[in-house]
């Protein structure tokens, strides 16, 4: 018997190609002759009416070969983009326009799309273009959409895209009828995805065969197929969108379509020569989207042990300037903020308000670190004010293991009822007590207080619904070479789905790793998929794969069976040769069976040669049963009837120095649950960039407007991702495994994790150090030293 | 230097010799092309890739000399009468991956791989310089690169396996 | 973010860059090209020439004596903070070099360029003016000297002409009853500092250097005041501005903090060397 590849760290498939530089990501590839090459023109105004667009100077510059303006899109182009998730709360949802119509509405909006024969010369020419504007006064933070004495919209009232309440209980009556009662009034800083690559999509019109072809960095393939078409005015089966090579999505990729995958391939189609467009890092950080900013209120009643007898939360989210992914990122605020606790009350209301800012779309945790912010400040609030232990307030409140599935009577985000399925919340708090050794802290702390340094730890928990549906899909085909050939709809962007997803295929499969190649983000090779977001791709596809390859193996053993002559009972695959069970020597390899599959009369490879030995089939039947296919082939779909629920908590010591205010992180400690883990080495190398991305969002990143909306920090030089220098050295990382009841495999998923609890176990660590509340993040040196300063 | 003008842009272009993995390539571009853009679209070399186009990120360390140097910070015209070295030279001479690029697969030091070709590169000159960099020595060895998927954890770590797999290939005979 | 188009030249001798110089309007003189590249790309210059001094002979010589090092105009970075000599002779050179930017930079880089190009965040140009060193350039009016003191005028803008080229820095020796200290607190390890202070003391002087504090390097004479208080003594002739990474109060107190500790470190460099001596 091989062993299972489940659970176990396999190198990665992926990696050899990447290591040479042989990696294709969509600025590398070269589809034809006569490439062209895109820039846009982008609005330098947060809010203006545009008078008018004067191109003249343009048309000279040699080397230009278009230049659109709204004026010059035709049909479904010129209308706004699409509002991919409505809700019936988003009363007031609005999409820019490919190409701005009439007004801008943040500082990078696209005013006009310029192809050239290079992208210096459709630069230079994005110079020439001149636009004027009626500047118009714009609304910049949370604050000034609230108080709407400007508004960004002006047929949005109060600046208002949304409100929403959701509640279970009376929490307003079992907080005002609490023995004990605070409020807390909480601010999140916008941050954003920013992989090192940025968007990019090159497209390719095929006259001849009335085909377009297009790639685009992205996380969903088939999304953006299906918007190209119908902008486009072209059937579906004409449009085929494939996913190269991602350099990083966290989000900032599932938002779709973005101006330029529609423009590109309009232009493609206009010119009859392939056009590409390769976002600049500064129009990255102007034009591609943000998240995170709200500003919280709490009100939280609880008794004498810190149980939570109600909460009462209100938040006001900054979408941006408009709402293309409709209200996700706040439902999943209001709903993920319970964390692993179970409220007496809970009452959660939320406004979704307009900005003259950069839109605001999924980043890696989706709305989870808001919550788990306003949620561990609150604990840690409540601790401080019963002069209880962090850890005990939280224990108290913990849902217990016997409780599953807990039912919240609340609705998440995919409109199902948010129930967890699995967890084990208390072992995992002694785990992570144990980690970073909790409780000896207080004399840790102690002892560098008598040396003068200031030490501080903190804790946060979390649980992030995972695997949400719809659906999707997974092809498993098993050639006459023995070759098994996978496809899945969604999109890779580096957590080497290539390699887990081939684990899955040769565990159920009975095949050799080494011949498993998965190919995902092509919609030529499964045209059903929703999307690599929620940290669900092990669990929807892994699952799909799973079952697919589940239906591959049924059909290998009814056919070895048939041939072989015995019962499938006694027969078993290993390392792709299906044999009897204590008769090895009696067996047939994969390839063999692919042969047989397929009753077709010639005969190619040695595979179809020795396969005309084997007798398969009713002879009085017709060649492809009535129930049957020709080829050895599984085709699945998993659906669930709703999401996993993954879990963690992370603590981490943090040392402040008195003088300077500078932030140095001491110990860095995980413990993660995932469910069934599939590749550990990979599940931990997602909790270290999480937890590293999370450092950044607490300590370091922020998107700096000033009143005017501009964006003050926009390069590298100023928007501070951390280097290794800024990370911790060395995460301790703990696992527990609570399988989900949901799927086959008993997986969750592992994304998104490392991140969420990074604001709020900054804040409750430095708070430790400080002594005092902590209630903005993220923070930096200076503004630690200026709450000292008015704390003094 | 030899002067001539684009046919499309009416640009003056530039007679250009570029040594790259010791091949050299004669080439003709404005005098504003960057050397990242003349080794990925004009040499076809797109190992090398571009990630904040302002000399912060790494992504485009490429070896000058051996040593790193930002292809995003350097025209074309100008890195003539040097040896270039990008990430597709890295491999050993019979096309296995290179120590370097060896233990980045075996301490899953990549994910997205868009930043990995600056990081191999800077590596490997820092490990010629010192081949037996201390854990210490390891981090700051890759403290100019930004890397947004890993946490950095795996690729200190492959750093030093590096070092390990570079010494046992020159013990070999 | 491509450059606009400009003319190349890469001229062999200095004759021949300062004939450039003097020939091409709005030409701009490129050494390293760690600071101008990023500029150009961002399209925030765009001159009509660059001048490429990389090839011109005998701008890649560092010399270090007794009386002092001299640093040529394409010595890179790396090579200055690699020398020993350099090291030995002027340390603060060598303190400093080390917390600008990131190697790899510093491979391309030159501290001349770093120092001609004002940077007021910049390490090198506030080492220069500490110690008191100065730039020779030649142009089309022949060959001058510009003390540290004459060279830096504003922000980004020093006091070369537009047909000048550097061609060496000069850093002079340490006196033996003299002793240095560098210290920079920046947001991320190898960013612009939001503070630097670079100290030099000897029997009867105390002299400190800012920079990313005012917006030129500057340098403060706290001759016979007590370390401790020496920051708040300095503030009254620096104007700590407030930015995205750091306010004003909290620049002023980096300056407070920065300043004791340099202060204290040059001195007991100081104490170190004429114990050695």
């Amino acid at each position: 018997m091989t062993t299972k590849l489940m659970g176990q760290g396999v190198q990665r498939v992926e990696d050899d190609r990447l290591l040479r530089g042989q990696g294709a990501y969509a600025d590398d590839l070269d589809v034809g002759p006569g490439l062209l090459h895109a820039a846009v023109v982008r609005s330098p105004h947060a809010h203006a009416r545009i008078v008018d667009i004067d191109v003249d100077a343009v048309l000279d510059v040699e080397g230009v070969h278009a230049v659109f303006t709204h004026d010059d899109l035709t049909g479904p182009m010129a209308d706004p983009l699409p509002l991919l998730i409505p809700h019936p709360a988003l009363t007031h949802g609005r999409t820019q326009y490919a190409l701005a119509k009439d007004e801008v509405n943040y500082v990078g909006e696209a005013v006009a799309f310029i192809v050239a024969t290079d992208r210096y010369v459709a630069e230079d020419a994005v110079g020439k273009v001149r636009v004027t504007y009626d500047v118009l006064p714009a609304v910049v933070g949370i604050d000034a959409a609230r108080r709407a004495d400007r508004l960004v919209h002006d047929d949005v009232p109060g600046n208002l895209g949304a409100r929403l309440e959701q509640q279970t209980g009376d929490a307003p009556a079992a907080v005002a009828a609490a023995p004990h009662r605070l409020s807390l009034d909480l601010d999140i800083e916008r941050s954003a995805c920013m992989p090192l690559e940025g968007r990019g999509t090159v497209a390719r019109w095929e006259p001849a065969l009335d085909r377009l072809q297009v790639w685009t960095s992205t996380q969903s393939s088939t999304g953006v197929r299906a918007a190209v078409a119908v902008k486009l005015g072209l059937d579906l089966g004409q449009v085929d969108v494939i996913t190269p090579d991602v350099g990083g999505g966290f989000g900032v990729k599932i938002n779709h379509p973005w101006p330029e995958e529609l423009l590109v391939p309009y232009a493609a189609r206009a010119l009859g020569r392939p056009v590409k467009f390769t976002e600049d890092r500064r129009e990255h950080f102007i034009s591609s989207a943000h998240e995170r900013a709200q500003v919280q209120h709490v009100e939280v009643g609880f008794d004498d042990e810190g149980r939570l007898l109600g909460l009462d939360v209100e938040f006001w989210h900054d979408h941006g300037a408009y709402t293309p992914y409709g209200l996700i990122v706040p439902i999943i605020t209001s709903t993920q903020l319970l964390g692993p606790y179970k409220p007496g009350a809970y009452r959660v209301v939320f406004h979704s308000l307009y900005t003259n800012t950069v839109i605001v779309t999924p980043y890696r945790g989706a709305g989870r670190p808001q919550g788990c912010y306003a949620m561990e400040r609150t604990m840690d609030a409540i601790a401080a004010y019963l002069g209880k232990d962090r850890t005990e307030v939280r224990r108290v409140n913990l849902i217990q293991p016997d409780e599953f599935p807990y039912e919240h009577h609340l609705v998440f985000q995919d409109g199902r009822p948010l129930t967890y399925d699995s967890g084990n919340y208390p072992e995992m708090l002694d785990k992570i007590k144990a980690l970073v050794d909790w409780d000896s802290f207080p004399a840790r702390k102690a002892a560098a207080a008598a040396e003068g340094r200031k030490l501080g730890i903190g804790l946060a928990c979390y649980v992030e619904g995972t695997g949400v549906g719809p659906y999707e899909g997974a092809h498993v085909h098993v050639e006459t070479t023995g070759k098994v050939k996978v496809a899945t709809g969604l999109t890779s962007q580096g957590q080497g789905h290539q390699t887990v997803f081939a684990q899955l295929v040769a565990d159920e499969l009975g095949c050799r790793f080494s011949d498993v190649e998965v190919v995902t983000g092509d919609t030529r090779r499964m045209p059903y998929a929703v999307g690599t977001f929620a940290s669900r791709a092990a669990v929807m596809s892994g699952s799909a794969i799973h079952l697919a390859a589940r239906r591959a193996r049924e059909k290998a053993l009814r056919i070895a069976a048939d041939a072989l002559e015995a019962s499938e009972d006694d027969l078993q695959i290993v390392d792709g040769v299906v044999s009897v069970k204590g008769a090895p020597e009696v067996s047939l390899d994969l390839g063999t069976i692919s042969v047989l599959s397929n009753p077709l009369r010639y005969a190619f490879d040695e595979a179809s040669k020795r396969a005309t030995q084997f007798q398969v089939g009713d002879p009085g039947k017709p060649p492809v049963a009535e129930d049957d296919e020709p080829g050895l082939e599984g085709r699945d779909f998993y659906s669930p009837e709703r999401a996993t629920f993954a879990s963690g908590m992370h603590a981490v010591i943090v040392e402040t120095d008195p003088d300077t205010a500078e932030i140095r992180i001491v110990q860095y400690a995980v413990v993660h649950d995932c469910g069934t883990l599939i590749n550990p080495m990979i599940v931990e190398g997602q909790i270290h960039g999480g937890v590293a991305q999370g450092v950044g969002g607490a300590l370091y990143e922020r998107m700096a407007y000033d009143e005017s909306g501009q964006l003050l920090n926009a390069s590298f030089m100023d928007f501070l991702m951390p280097y290794v220098s800024e990370v911790p050295d060395g995460i301790d990382v703990d696992h527990l495994e609570t399988p989900s009841p949901l799927n086959p495999l008993g997986i969750k998923g592992a994304g998104e994790a490392g991140v969420i609890p990074s604001a709020a176990v900054f804040a409750a660590a430095i708070e430790d150090a400080e002594g005092f509340p902590i209630t903005a993040m993220p923070i930096s040196p200076s503004e630690l030293f200026e709450l000292r300063l008015a704390q003094s | 230097m030899t002067l001539s003008t684009d046919q499309q842009t009416g640009e003056d272009l530039y007679d250009v010799r570029l040594r790259v993995n010791g091949v050299v390539h004669d080439l003709r571009v404005p005098a504003r092309r960057l050397l990242s853009d003349a080794l990925r679209h004009d040499l076809g070399m797109t190992g090398t890739h571009v990630g904040c186009e302002h000399g912060v990120c790494g992504a485009c360390t490429v070896l000058v000399d051996g040593r790193p140097a930002r292809a995003c910070l350097m025209f074309a015209v100008a890195a003539v009468e040097v040896d270039i070295t990008t990430v597709e030279g890295l491999t050993h001479p019979d096309g296995s991956l290179g120590p370097v690029q060896q233990a980045f697969r075996e301490c899953h030091g990549l994910q997205c791989g868009f930043c990995t070709p600056g990081f191999l590169t800077t590596i490997t000159a820092g490990l010629e310089e010192n081949p037996d960099p201390s854990h210490e020595e390891a981090r700051e060895m890759i403290g100019g690169n930004l890397c947004r998927c890993t946490g950095y954890q795996n690729i200190v770590a492959a750093v030093e396996r590096a070092a390990v797999l570079r010494r046992e290939g020159q013990e070999r005979p | 973010m491509k450059p606009a188009p400009f003319a190349y030249h890469r001229p062999r001798t200095l004759d021949e860059a300062v004939a450039l110089l003097a020939s091409e309007p709005d030409a701009k003189v490129m050494a390293g090209g760690q600071s101008l590249v990023p500029l150009l790309t961002m399209r925030l210059a765009g001159p009509a020439t660059i001048v490429d001094v990389s090839a011109v002979e005998g701008l890649d010589t560092l010399a270090v004596d007794a009386e002092g090092v001299r640093v040529g105009a394409m010595v890179r970075h790396a090579d200055v903070l690699a020398s020993a000599d350099v090291r030995r002779v002027q340390p603060l050179v060598s303190a400093a070099l080390s917390h600008v930017a990131h190697p790899t930079i510093r491979n391309r880089g030159t501290t001349v360029g770093s120092i001609v190009h004002a940077d007021a965040a910049a390490e090198m140009p506030v080492v220069l003016a500490v110690l008191g060193g100065s730039v020779d350039v030649v142009g089309g009016s022949g060959r001058r000297t510009i003390a540290a003191a004459d060279l830096f005028l504003g922000l980004l803008e020093s006091s070369l002409a537009p047909d000048e080229v550097a061609t060496s820095a000069w850093f002079p020796a340490l006196a033996d009853d003299a002793g240095v200290g560098f210290a920079e607190i920046a947001r991320r390890h190898g960013d612009y500092a939001m503070v630097g202070v670079a100290a030099h003391v000897d029997a009867t002087a105390a002299r400190v250097g800012y920079l990313s504090v005012n917006d030129v390097p500057t340098v403060v004479d706290v001759t016979g005041v007590d370390p401790a208080d020496a920051g708040e003594a300095a503030l009254a002739h620096l104007a700590p501005g407030g930015d995205v990474h750091a306010s004003a109060a909290y620049r002023a107190q980096l300056v407070r903090v920065l300043t004791a500790r340099v202060l204290r470190e040059a001195h007991e460099h100081r104490q170190s060397r004429q114990g050695a001596a």
